[in-house]
């Protein structure tokens, strides 16, 4: 069966100039047109891609992919897929890297590619950290993105390798209906293809969707297409040609907190006197179904279970362990509720909005704390000091659309540069804080769409001397010395002019 | 002035190093006696320290003391009015003065809006604002909040440092170091000037005793520059608080009193009209204010006292040319007889014509305390515009109430300029303080003082007494600091047994009063004054504190989940707080400038609700709040405040009876409440779906904890409202007024 969303991709991928949402609003005789149409459409296609493939790419023709599984968990809002690959190198000329394809509509939502590849048999198995770049193929049908994985050594002539890939998308769980009262649970359209879209040829191809509740309303078949428990199975499917495309739709019931953070400025300012201040400022958005109507305090105080099922009022934010002097606020002043759990291994902090989170409500808070500087700042080697601290959001499961890090060095800082395991923009401002007088160098990183993946440690690197350290301390005690004298002079000198 | 007397410390030093030493196994002797010597102190110097160390004690802990909110809660901005402070101040910060001065606010007194620069004292925030620009300069990265939370403390430490020398100006300075310590704890001023608290009256005691300070150190040095000095300190009065009329009011009252008790002297003259003349000109810079100075009733008595002056003056130049008693006599009466003529004509043509305006209701409610209750239901609603009291008088004075008549008779006693000028203002504040609670807070200057004058004389003579008694019975060393004076005079009082022990028991008394007081201050201050109103403490079952933080949840929630330009309806009390935390348009605010538009609010509140959604929908709300306390216990909410409501309503739209809210005069909200009670709309807003929910275990669904009844309508639907928000505990709802219906 063809779903009015099929309708959808296939216009995306061929003809991009027609409206999206002529779905849902024509009578049957509309449906049944445009589904005989759609049909059409797929075919067309189906001879476009094939066409395409067969003019482009001689060197895509080099791989074939014997086995490729694909398990989507669609659970929290933030869906991650992890795609093995079993590939084969069918020609002659050794093959040193493995593409993958986006549809464009994933590429924009993609947060983060990884790979890696196995190597050894069953029992003594590792995992070997892979390169992914983002990359183009010449003739790319209809905007597919690529992104290349680098083999660790290359595959010669019929040689196979098993890659493990883990993709994250965010944003991808359109909520429908898009508006929702209290006591409705929420819904949400997830919408991929079955098969594997892969500029390779694919032998054999199974997807699995992993449901949050076995709730789902409907789905796409594409036989075989098998739903049992909290699992959605599509295929196998056998010898697809490259670029196959079959569109699915699942709807499915998806009440996990949808907490997006907007905006993220994370400051992290250095002492050298011992200390690290980091302050972070949150535009939190709850970007699931958007609350209609009516917020009644008695149905959510008394039957939780029913009432604001989609809604969330605690967070949870992970900080260093060593944490002191936490606080949580907005701009009205303190949010008393908040609680800290800490331990030699980590910091929990529990953090409760003012107000619980519906759909389409927003929150804005900061969340400051302290940090022992032995903990993250070394001198490396070559006499430079850096700072190895963590990117990305502390809140769990947590999306950030943009991300802002602020690295505050002390005055007197020179040479700073910062170095991240992913691209980032960076730039220098200048920051003024307490008793400056040329300004401290600030190092800012940005970066869109981080996942909780994206937390790993960066580095800032820069030159200081420690003399730098007394500069404040001599100024103010000179000023009291100052201040004093002026005392002394003024008592010792009559300055009245009459005598 | 003793500061600059003294004589050099090193003085000493110098000299007693300056002689040779004679050998060298005594050196190591001599350089020890001589380090001491040099360290001991001329008994001078001695009281210097001790003052001025005295001093610094106090100004630290004037400061200190106010600062049992900020421990407890945190640095945050308090009560009502000072949200409207806060707010402006951040304006002022981040859009400079000129934006500032020609700010027309359109976020409150929807559709009317106000005009903020020129209906607002602006001395707070400009000072705030200076302030902060100058921690800014100097590189200290405080956030303008903090300032803000600040500011009473510190100018309070200030006022501390005038009372001083305001003391020392009008007995010695004995009874200046009392009266800054009285004043730095007195729980009369701390009431509206602990860390948070950012009220125009933090500032405007400072201003206002620094100008009486200066009045009366020019009245007593006759020196323009002292007279300069308290134009300005009138000035920067004017531009912080609407409480300047009291000065400009006492001054010429202060004036008349001495010109009538034959105190005329050049020193007055040059004193007032340099005061008068230029504090008047400066204070027409301020645009609130403007001309009032010539042109309303309140002002006049100043402009009347300045003529009356220039009259003496003349008088006395006449009499001086003259010579001659008779024809002077004569021409005294003929020109006070037209003086005052002419005054009255100009007074009476000035009123008839309109051009000078008559008293304010606000001015009049003072004069006469019922006036309000029955003209002004708006003013006589405001808690703190009510009578004082006795109690709030005891809590706020404690032992400066028995201190006070005594230093009254110790002024009296030794009647100068200064001390008349302190009894009139002990005095008429004093009345003040009684016609309304707020006003406690002027006249704490007044009775510090006094009741210092009282402490330090006291103490002072039972000391002498002590001392000169030692000094007699030791025989030789009378001389040295007793002075003759008092030595003679303990001999005359020798005849009187247990003299001595008498006054170690007075002593002891002074001391237990003394340190009694200190404590009540610190309690209260603790207890009373300390919570800032917008976060509610109370006890938990086990003991522990329990915070409900309600307020701030509801106008976060309107500030970050409603469209931007929402109207926000509630009553005036919380008008200030949605601007300002809630960043939401207001119909009606705190500045109850137009009475009948909280009038309309009033009668929308206390209408039934089809009749309610007539009038929001005239005034475009979109958002009703109502603060209820039933869930909580809470009783400072909008049904409880609903009969002024109305009344206020009522006043000015005669449909709204007051009668029809009461069962048998008597105000209920259970099954025996009046008709109109159970189904007007603030009725149906407070305790709507409340009928549903258990508060309290062993009472029926729907009971009230804050009146403690079971409500009378359980059964609320409404048609043209729809609840959009209700805090965790109840206290603050919101509610959405949904558009018209479609006619098809």
């Amino acid at each position: 069966m063809l779903s009015p969303v099929l309708h959808r991709h296939c216009h995306l991928f061929l003809v991009t100039g027609r409206s999206e949402d002529s779905r849902g609003l024509g009578s049957f005789q509309d449906m049944a047109r445009s589904i005989s149409m759609e049909a059409a459409g797929l075919t067309l296609a189906f001879l476009i891609l094939t066409f395409l493939t067969t003019s482009a790419a001689s060197s895509t023709n080099q791989i074939q992919i014997l086995n490729a599984e694909r398990r989507i968990d669609l659970s929290s809002h933030i869906v991650k897929v992890f795609l093995t690959l079993k590939v084969e190198n069918v020609m002659t000329a050794p093959a040193s890297e493995i593409v993958l394809a986006f549809p464009p509509a994933q590429a924009d939502h993609l947060a983060l590619v990884k790979a890696q590849a196995a190597i050894g048999k069953k029992k003594k198995k590792s995992y070997v950290h892979l390169d992914v770049n983002p990359t183009e193929l010449p003739d790319a049908p209809n905007g597919t993105k690529y992104f290349s994985i680098s083999l660790l050594n290359p595959l010669s002539s019929g040689e196979t390798a098993t890659l493990e890939v883990l993709y994250i998308l965010t944003h991808s769980l359109k909520p429908f209906p898009a508006e929702i009262s209290q006591s409705e649970s929420q819904l949400v359209y997830f919408r991929d293809s079955a098969l594997i879209l892969s500029p390779y040829h694919v032998k054999q191809q199974t997807t699995f969707l992993k449901t949050p509740s076995t709730k789902v309303e409907s789905f796409t078949r594409v036989e075989p297409t098998k739903f049992a428990g909290r699992e959605l199975k599509y295929g196998p499917y056998e010898d697809r040609p490259p670029y196959s495309f079959s569109p699915v739709t699942v709807h499915l019931e998806n009440n996990s907190p949808f907490a997006v953070v907007e905006e993220l400025l994370r400051e992290v300012e250095i002492s050298h006197w011992g200390n690290i201040q980091i302050t972070e400022h949150y535009k939190l958005v709850h970007a699931g179904a958007r609350h209609k109507g009516v917020f009644s305090r008695v149905e959510y105080q008394s039957r939780p279970s029913f009432s604001g099922t989609s809604s969330f009022k605690h967070l949870l934010a992970s900080l260093p362990p060593r944490v002191h002097s936490v606080y949580y606020r907005d701009d009205i002043g303190n949010i008393s509720s908040s609680h800290l759990r800490s331990d030699y291994r980590k910091s929990e902090l529990e953090i409760e909005p003012r107000y619980p989170l519906f759909g389409g409500w927003k929150a804005t808070f900061v969340i400051g704390y302290g940090l022992p500087l032995e903990d993250f700042l070394f001198e490396s080697p070559d006499g430079k000091r850096y700072l190895n601290f963590s990117f990305g959001c502390p809140l769990a499961e947590t999306v950030v659309d943009k991300l802002t890090i602020k690295v505050v060095l002390p005055e007197g800082s020179k040479d700073p540069s910062a170095a991240a395991p992913f691209p980032v923009e960076q730039r220098l401002e200048t920051k003024y804080s307490y008793l400056d007088v040329v300004g401290r160098t600030v190092m800012v990183l940005e970066k869109k769409n981080v996942v909780p993946e994206h937390i790993t440690p960066f580095q800032v690197y820069y030159t200081f001397k420690p003399i730098f350290m007394l500069a404040e301390p001599l100024m103010l005690a000179s000023v009291f010395f100052l201040f004093f004298v002026a005392c002394l002079a003024y008592l010792h000198n009559d300055l009245s002019i009459r005598k | 002035m003793a500061v600059t007397k003294t004589e050099p410390i090193n003085g000493s030093t110098t000299k007693s190093s300056a002689p040779p030493l004679p050998s060298m196994p005594l050196k190591s002797d001599l350089l020890s006696i001589l380090s001491l010597k040099s360290l001991r102190l001329k008994t001078k110097q001695q009281e210097l320290l001790i003052r001025v160390s005295i001093l610094c004690l106090v100004y630290v802990l004037a400061f200190i003391t106010r600062l049992f909110s900020v421990l407890r809660y945190e640095s945050m901005i308090h009560e009502f009015d000072p949200y409207f402070n806060y707010r402006t101040t951040l304006f002022l910060t981040q859009k400079g003065f000129y934006e500032f001065w020609n700010w027309f606010d359109s976020e409150s007194w929807y559709p009317l809006g106000r005009i903020i620069g020129g209906t607002l004292y602006p001395g707070l925030m400009v000072t705030a604002a200076m302030m902060y620009w100058g921690l800014r300069f100097l590189r200290f990265a405080v956030h303008i909040r903090e300032v803000c939370v600040l500011t009473a403390p510190f100018f309070a430490s200030n006022t501390t440092l005038v009372a001083y020398f305001f003391g020392k100006e009008i007995w010695d300075t004995g009874a200046g170091l009392v009266a800054a310590v009285l004043i730095a704890i007195c729980p009369g001023y701390i009431s509206r000037s602990v860390a948070g608290s950012y009220d125009n009256e933090g500032v405007a005691i400072f201003a206002l005793l620094l100008t009486f300070y200066l009045f009366v150190k020019a009245v007593n040095t006759g020196s323009l520059a002292w007279g300069l000095a308290s134009a300005f300190g009138y000035f920067y009065m004017v531009s912080a608080w609407g409480g300047y009329v009291f000065i400009i009011n006492l001054i010429p009252l202060y004036v008349l009193a001495l010109l009538i008790t034959g105190r005329y002297s050049m020193r007055l003259y040059v004193a007032y009209n340099c005061m008068y003349v230029l504090g008047m000109l400066l204070a027409m810079q301020i645009r609130f204010v403007g001309f009032q100075h010539v042109q309303s009733g309140e002002h006049m008595a100043a402009m009347g006292v300045f003529f009356l002056m220039q009259v003496f003056y003349f008088l006395d130049w006449v009499k001086h040319l003259l010579n001659d008693k008779k024809l002077f006599e004569a021409f005294l009466r003929i020109t006070v007889t037209c003086a005052v003529g002419v005054g009255a004509i100009a007074l009476g043509v000035g009123t008839a014509s309109g051009y000078i305006s008559p008293w304010s209701g606000r001015f009049y409610s003072l004069l006469d305390p019922t006036y309000a209750k029955d003209h002004i239901p708006i003013i006589a609603s405001v808690s703190e515009h009510q009578p004082t009291a006795w109690s709030s008088f005891m809590f706020d004075f404690h032992i400066l109430l028995f201190l006070f008549p005594a230093g009254l008779y110790f002024c009296f006693k030794r009647l100068s300029d200064a001390t008349i000028f302190i009894v009139m203002y002990g005095l008429t504040s004093m009345y003040f303080a009684g016609v309304m609670v707020r006003l406690i807070l002027v006249a704490t200057p007044a009775v510090c003082l006094i009741s210092a004058i009282a402490v330090s004389a006291t103490i002072k003579n039972l000391t002498m007494l002590l001392r000169t008694k030692s000094k007699v019975s030791q025989t030789g060393s009378t001389k040295g600091t007793g002075g003759g004076k008092t030595s003679s005079k303990a001999m005359l009082d020798q005849s009187q047994p247990f003299q001595r022990n008498g006054a170690i028991a007075l002593l002891f008394g002074a001391f237990y009063l003394l340190s009694r007081y200190a404590i009540h201050c610190t309690w209260v201050t603790s207890e009373a004054y300390s919570s800032p109103s917008i976060v509610l403490a109370a006890r938990g079952a086990h003991g522990n504190r329990v915070i409900f933080d309600d307020y701030r949840e509801a106008y976060y929630w309107l500030r970050q989940n409603t469209p931007p330009d929402a109207k926000v309806m509630s009553w005036w009390d919380y008008g200030y707080q949605i601007t300002a935390m809630g960043n939401r348009t207001v119909i009606v605010d705190n500045n109850t400038w137009n009475n009948t538009h909280i009038a309309t609010v009033g009668r929308a509140m206390s209408s039934y609700e089809d009749e309610a959604y007539e009038i929001m929908r005239s005034l475009d709300v979109d958002y009703v709040l109502v603060v209820f306390g039933g869930v909580t216990g809470y009783s400072s909410d909008d049904i409880n405040k609903f009969l002024w409501m109305v009344r206020i309503g009522g006043g000015v739209f005669p449909v709204i009876k007051e009668p029809d809210y009461l069962v048998n005069g008597e105000y209920r909200v259970d099954k025996g409440a009046a008709p109109k009670m159970l189904n007007c709309l603030m009725y149906k807003l407070s305790y709507y779906r409340f009928g549903e929910l258990m508060t309290e275990y062993g009472k029926p669904p729907g009971y009230d904890r804050a009146r403690g009844v079971e409500i009378g309508n359980k059964d609320i639907k409404l048609e043209h409202l729809e609840e959009a928000f209700t805090t965790s505990n109840w206290i603050v709802r919101i509610y959405k007024v949904k558009p018209p219906n479609n006619r098809w």
